[in-house]
C-alpha cells in the first residue's frame, strides 16, 4: 500500500465539523487528522466534506433514447452534483428485464467511469405487469441487482407484486414501487387540487399514490418483506409510512428534490408562463402542504432519503402543450443545492443529516457495498466536497447532462460542488470534470 | 386590456364592460345595408384551428371579415399539423407571416397560454380543452345584458358538466368579475374537486335553485361521460339535471334560458324550451359575432369606435 501515490484533502470540514486533513492512499481513507501530507493536495479549505452521494433513482435513458441522456452524458451529470452511484431505472428500450440489458448499462457505466452504476431491473416483462421478469438472473448477473422496479408505471396488480415482494427475498433485493393506482389516474396532467380544477387539466389525485402504498405497506408486512416507495409526494403517503414503520415493517421511502421545493401553483403562475411543461413530473408537483409534511418527513426519518428521479427529455418533448408533454425533470446537478435551500437553510437537516439521506440510506437500501460510508479510516474514499457559501443562478446551458429539462433555470440556489472523489481519483475538481 | 385574451380572468371590470359597451355600439352596424368597418385594413388574423368547431370559426371569420381584416383559415386537418409539425413550427410559421392576431382552437387545454410565448401578435383563446372559451363567456354576458340590464347582483345558475366545460370556468369568472352571483349545479361526479375555492355557489339541487334565478345556463352534455360512470344514465341525467317544461314553469316571468350549443336535446334541454321565448339560444349566436368584433378591434388597437362608425 505505502508505494502506491497518496492524496490529502486539506482543511475539509467531514459533515460540516471542524477542519480536518483526509489522508487517501489506494482508494481508500487511511488517516483523518491534523498535519496530514501526501503526494498530491486538494485544498479543501472552507468546503465540506461529505460521503459520496448515492442515487436511488436515475433515469440515464440508454439504451433506447441516446437523443436524451445517456450513460456517459448521465453520469457526468451525477459526478458533478456529488454523486459517486447511481441507480440506473430499468425503463429503457429495450426495457432492462434481462441479464443481458442490465449487463450492457452495467458495463456502460464501468467504461464512463465518472460514478458507479448500478442497474435497476424490472420487476415485469416489458413493464407491461403481466409476468415476472427473470429477477434472480439479474441478480446473479455481473450487475448484482438488488432493486427491482418497474418505475413509469406501477406494479398494480396485487397478486403479481405480492409475488414479486416474495420472490426477491432469495437474494435480499428489494421492490421499488412506483405507486400510482391506474385506473384513478388516467389521462392525468397534475395534481387533482384547486389549479387542476381552474387550469382544466385531469387530476392526479393523492389517493391514487396513497392507496397502493397503503396496500403494498401491508402486503409486505404479509410477506415479510422488504418494501421501497419511491418519489412520495403527498402528505397522506407520509402517514401511512409512519404508520407502516411504526409496526416495525421492513418499508423505506424517498423523496425528490423537487418535491421538497415546488408546488403545483407553479403550473398557473410562473416567470416561464402557465401550462409550461417544465414543471410535469410524475407524481406531480403538489401543495405547500404537501411539501412542508414532506420535508418534516425526511427530517424525522418517516422518509429514509432523497432520490433524484432524474428524468432527462430532450427539448421538442416539452416544447408542447402541456398534454402532449412528457413527465420528467432532470435533477442530478442540483440535488444537493436543492436539499441544502429545503433541508438545512431552514434548520431541519444538519450535514450529517444530509450525509445519511443522500448517501448511507440509498446505499444501505440498495445493498451497494463500497458506498454511503462515513469518511474515516478504512473506508473507501467516495468524498464530495461542497462549498456551502456559494450561490449562483441555475445555468442548464452548464449542465452535463443532454437535456435541460430543469424546473430551476433562472433561480438561485445555495452551494457548489467543488469536487467529487471516486475511491480516491477526482472525477470532479474546481466544479469541472476532471 | 392585456395584450391577449385567453383567460376570462384576463380582464378587469372596466375592460369586460369595455368591451361589451363597443359590442353595443358595433351591434349598431349589424343593422346597415353595408356591415363593414374599415378599421382592421391590412391586419391579418389568423384563425388556427386545432378542433373541428365550424360555428366559431365562422363567427371569427365573420368577426374579423367585418372589421375589413385579412383572414386566413388554418386548420389542423390535411395542414402540416397533421403530418406531426409541433405546435410551436406552426406558430413559428404564423409568426413568419405576420399574423396581428391568431384565434386559436385546441383540444389541449392551456394550448392558447403556449403559443403566446412563441409569437408576437395577439392570441385570442377560442376555446382550449377543459379550460377556457373567454369570447363565449363575454357573448353570454353581452345577451345577459341586453335582455336583463346590468348584470350587477343578477342570479345566474349554470347547470351541467362543469368539470368538462370551458364555457361554466369562462363564465363563472367573467360574470363574478361584473357583479353576477353564480350558482353551479350538477351532480358531485361533473364538478372539480375543488369548486368550493372558485368565486360562485354549488348547488346539486335544480329544482331548488330555479325560482331564484334570472338565468338559467345549460351546459351541453356528452351521453359518452356515463361510460366512465360520471352518472349512472341518460335517463337518470335528464331526469335530476335537464332542463324540460315543468321546470322552466318554476322560473319567474322574466328569467331567461341560454345554452352554448351543440344542444343535446332531449337529453340537458328539452325541444320545447330551446325553441321557447325565453331561450335566448339563436340571439347567443348572433351576438357573438358582435362581441367578438369587438374583442378584435380593442385588441387591435382600434382607434375612436364612435367616429369610424358615424363615417
Amino acid at each position: 500500500m505505502s508505494e502506491q501515490r497518496s492524496t490529502v484533502v486539506r482543511g475539509a470540514r467531514i459533515l460540516g465539523g471542524e477542519p480536518a486533513d483526509i489522508l487517501i492512499r489506494g482508494g481508500i481513507v487511511e488517516e483523518v487528522g491534523q498535519g496530514l501530507t501526501g503526494d498530491e493536495t486538494i485544498d479543501a479549505r472552507g468546503l465540506i466534506a461529505l460521503p459520496g452521494l448515492v442515487d436511488l433513482h436515475t433515469h440515464l435513458r440508454e439504451p433506447g433514447r441516446e437523443d436524451a441522456e445517456t450513460v456517459e452524458t448521465g453520469t457526468r451529470a451525477a459526478a458533478l452534483g456529488g454523486y459517486t452511484a447511481v441507480h440506473a431505472m430499468a425503463n429503457t428500450d429495450p426495457v432492462a428485464d434481462t441479464a443481458g440489458v442490465v449487463e450492457q448499462v452495467w458495463r456502460l457505466g464501468q467504461e464512463a467511469g465518472h460514478c458507479d452504476v448500478r442497474p435497476v431491473g424490472a420487476v415485469t416483462v416489458g413493464l407491461e405487469g403481466e409476468r415476472l421478469a427473470e429477477l434472480g438472473a439479474m441478480a446473479d448477473s455481473a450487475a448484482q441487482v438488488r432493486v427491482f422496479s418497474d418505475d413509469g408505471k406501477c406494479v398494480s396488480d396485487a397478486v403479481l407484486m405480492r409475488r414479486a415482494l416474495e420472490y426477491v427475498k432469495a437474494f435480499d433485493g428489494v421492490i421499488a414501487q412506483h405507486a400510482q393506482e391506474p385506473r384513478l389516474t388516467a389521462g392525468a396532467q397534475m395534481n387533482e387540487g384547486a389549479v387542476s380544477g381552474r387550469l382544466g387539466l385531469t387530476g392526479w389525485p393523492a389517493v391514487a399514490e396513497e392507496a397502493i402504498i397503503a396496500r403494498d405497506c401491508l402486503l409486505a408486512a404479509h410477506v415479510g418483506s422488504r418494501l421501497h416507495v419511491c418519489h412520495v409526494s403527498t402528505a397522506g403517503s407520509v402517514e401511512i409510512i409512519r404508520w407502516a414503520k411504526s409496526k416495525g415493517w421492513d418499508v423505506t421511502a424517498e423523496v425528490t428534490p423537487h418535491h421538497l421545493l415546488l408546488t403545483d401553483d407553479l403550473v398557473e403562475d410562473s416567470p416561464v408562463g402557465a401550462y409550461n411543461p417544465i414543471y410535469k413530473v410524475n407524481p406531480p408537483l403538489r401543495t405547500r402542504a404537501d411539501v412542508e409534511a414532506l420535508r418534516l418527513a425526511l427530517a424525522d426519518g418517516t422518509i429514509d432519503c432523497v432520490a433524484t428521479d432524474h428524468a432527462p427529455h430532450p427539448v421538442e418533448d416539452k416544447e408542447t402543450e402541456w398534454s402532449a408533454a412528457a413527465m420528467g425533470m432532470i435533477g442530478l446537478e442540483t440535488a444537493l443545492s436543492v436539499v441544502h435551500e429545503a433541508m438545512v437553510e431552514t434548520g431541519l437537516l444538519d450535514w450529517s443529516g444530509v450525509a445519511e439521506r443522500m448517501s448511507y440510506a440509498p446505499a444501505r437500501i440498495g445493498r451497494l457495498a463500497g458506498h454511503g460510508r462515513p469518511v474515516e479510516a478504512g473506508a473507501p474514499a467516495n468524498i464530495t466536497l461542497y462549498d456551502a457559501s456559494a450561490r449562483a443562478g441555475v445555468d442548464p446551458s452548464a449542465f452535463a447532462s443532454r437535456s435541460r429539462n430543469t424546473p430551476y433555470e433562472g433561480r438561485t440556489l445555495p452551494g457548489r460542488v467543488v469536487a467529487t472523489l471516486l475511491r480516491g481519483r477526482p472525477t470532479v475538481l474546481d466544479g469541472k470534470l476532471v | 386590456m392585456k395584450r391577449h385574451l385567453i383567460s376570462a380572468a384576463d380582464l378587469s371590470r372596466d375592460d369586460a364592460l369595455l368591451i361589451l359597451d363597443t359590442a353595443d355600439e358595433l351591434a349598431k352596424i349589424s343593422d346597415r345595408s353595408i356591415k363593414k368597418l374599415p378599421t382592421l385594413r391590412g391586419r391579418t388574423v389568423v384563425n388556427l384551428f386545432f378542433e373541428d368547431s365550424t360555428r366559431t370559426r365562422i363567427s371569427f371569420e365573420a368577426a374579423a371579415k367585418r372589421l375589413s381584416a385579412d383572414v386566413i383559415n388554418f386548420s389542423a386537418k390535411g395542414s402540416s399539423v397533421s403530418k406531426g409539425e409541433s405546435l410551436k413550427d406552426t406558430a413559428l410559421t404564423l409568426e413568419a407571416m405576420g399574423a396581428d392576431a391568431v384565434v386559436i382552437r385546441h383540444s389541449a387545454s392551456g394550448a392558447p397560454h403556449r403559443l403566446a410565448g412563441w409569437v408576437r401578435g395577439s392570441v385570442v383563446n377560442a376555446g382550449d380543452g377543459t379550460h377556457e372559451h373567454p369570447t363565449q363567456a363575454l357573448l353570454d354576458a353581452f345577451t345577459m345584458r341586453r335582455r336583463l340590464g346590468p348584470l350587477d347582483g343578477r342570479k345566474v345558475t349554470i347547470v351541467g358538466d362543469v368539470l368538462h366545460s370551458r364555457v361554466a370556468r369562462s363564465n363563472v369568472l367573467l360574470l363574478s368579475t361584473l357583479g353576477a352571483e353564480v350558482t353551479l349545479v350538477a351532480p358531485p361526479t361533473l364538478l372539480p374537486v375543488n369548486v368550493g375555492s372558485w368565486p360562485c355557489e354549488v348547488s346539486y339541487d335544480l329544482d331548488a335553485m330555479l325560482p331564484k334565478s334570472d338565468v338559467v345556463m345549460m351546459l351541453r352534455v356528452q351521453r359518452e361521460r356515463m361510460n366512465a360512470a360520471f352518472f349512472p344514465t341518460e335517463r337518470e341525467y335528464s331526469r335530476r339535471y335537464g332542463l324540460d317544461r315543468d321546470r322552466v314553469a318554476r322560473m319567474h316571468d322574466d328569467a331567461i334560458v341560454m345554452h352554448p350549443g351543440p344542444m343535446n336535446r332531449g337529453m340537458e334541454i328539452a325541444a320545447e324550451v330551446a325553441d321557447s321565448p325565453r331561450s335566448t339560444i339563436v340571439e347567443q349566436v348572433a351576438n357573438g359575432v358582435t362581441t367578438r368584433m369587438a374583442v378584435l378591434y380593442l385588441l387591435l388597437g382600434g382607434a375612436d369606435l364612435g367616429g369610424e362608425i358615424r363615417q
